[in-house]
């Protein structure tokens, strides 16, 4: 695990370390299964065009999770994520398969966040965070908030 | 006007399940989303941190209890409560044309780390519901309030997701 960060550390406007991403058709299966939405549209072609999203859409839920790792990456073991909120504005398209295991070429998405502000509360340290997942071309497809507590340096 | 019709089912609950967070299912979940953090599957590595064994990230409440929004009136079979509020709203959206669901997004308050072999119940109940015409026709919020209780009945999470009908 990476270094404890500690709230003595942070201040507003810190942008977090990104974390990258790329949804795969093969990473949507294994989230179907891992998450128990069996919606088709996130692994059938022809429903998704039918239902007229071209082909099947990465889940809100997995870009969710994707978010969540950011927070509980930053603020490590001693930290904790309090509250958490995205939503779901703009449709992502996975990178199909290349071989087995590896993708085709294409984009990678950016989970990214912006600390908004840094503030005690009832004898916790916190931080507020704006959050968004950033597409390929730098669309922001998913925003949201997050608050963490974050130990204070001995 | 839709709120008006769904008013009754306001508050009631839309279903109750309890399940076991299995072990093989956090690392599956972990592993969907390419975690790399080992409390999620390091038992060595997990006993030794301030948790003593592996937890589930935050967002993973078990399957199949999870429900995800889009198919939140889809009945898991072990489900406690009696399907009247789910059928009658699937009734009253079905009346007012609404035949397609999407997942909106999702709000989460957490209060305690959920534990491999913790037993967890869900509640959900509608919280809300409002209308509006939207560039596309109209649209349809759904807030759907879970609260998460571990065995030893501790208030372990709070979620509110939107469904997005049309």
């Amino acid at each position: 695990m990476a270094k404890q960060i500690c709230w003595e550390d942070v201040n507003e406007n810190d942008e977090l370390p990104p974390l990258p991403k790329i949804p795969t058709t093969r990473m949507l299966v294994k989230w179907a299964g891992a998450s128990g939405d069996f919606n088709p549209l996130h692994y059938d072609s022809a429903f998704a065009a039918a239902v007229g999203v071209g082909s099947p859409i990465v889940h809100g839920a997995l870009k969710r999770q994707w978010l969540v790792q950011l927070m509980t990456d930053w603020a490590g073991e001693q930290g904790m994520l309090k509250k958490f909120s995205c939503s779901y504005r703009a449709m992502d398209w996975p990178r199909k398969m290349a071989t087995p295991f590896t993708p085709e070429d294409g984009d990678t998405w950016q989970c990214k966040g912006k600390v908004t502000k840094k503030y005690a509360e009832d004898g916790q340290n916190l931080v507020d965070c704006e959050i968004w997942i950033e597409n390929g071309k730098g669309e922001v497809t998913t925003p949201g908030t997050a608050t963490v507590m974050l130990p204070a340096r001995k | 006007m839709l709120p008006e019709e769904m008013a009754p089912f306001i508050g009631k609950s839309i279903g109750t399940v309890a399940c076991e967070v299995e072990k093989g299912s956090i690392k599956r979940f972990a592993d969907a989303v390419e975690e790399t953090n080992p409390l999620y599957w390091d038992e060595d590595y997990a006993a030794k941190s301030k948790f003593g064994s592996i937890i589930a990230p935050p967002g993973f409440f078990g399957w199949p209890v999870k429900l995800p929004p889009g198919q939140t009136f889809q009945r898991p079979t072990d489900i406690a409560d009696p399907p009247e509020v789910t059928d009658g709203m699937r009734t009253v959206l079905a009346k007012s044309g609404y035949a397609n669901v999407l997942d909106g997004g999702i709000e989460y308050e957490f209060f305690l780390p959920v534990r491999a072999g913790d037993v967890l119940q869900a509640r959900s109940i509608i919280k809300e519901v409002r209308e509006r015409e939207g560039k596309s026709g109209k649209m349809a919020f759904l807030i759907i309030e879970t609260t998460y209780h571990n065995q030893k009945k501790e208030l372990v999470a709070v979620q509110r997701s939107t469904a997005i009908y049309r």
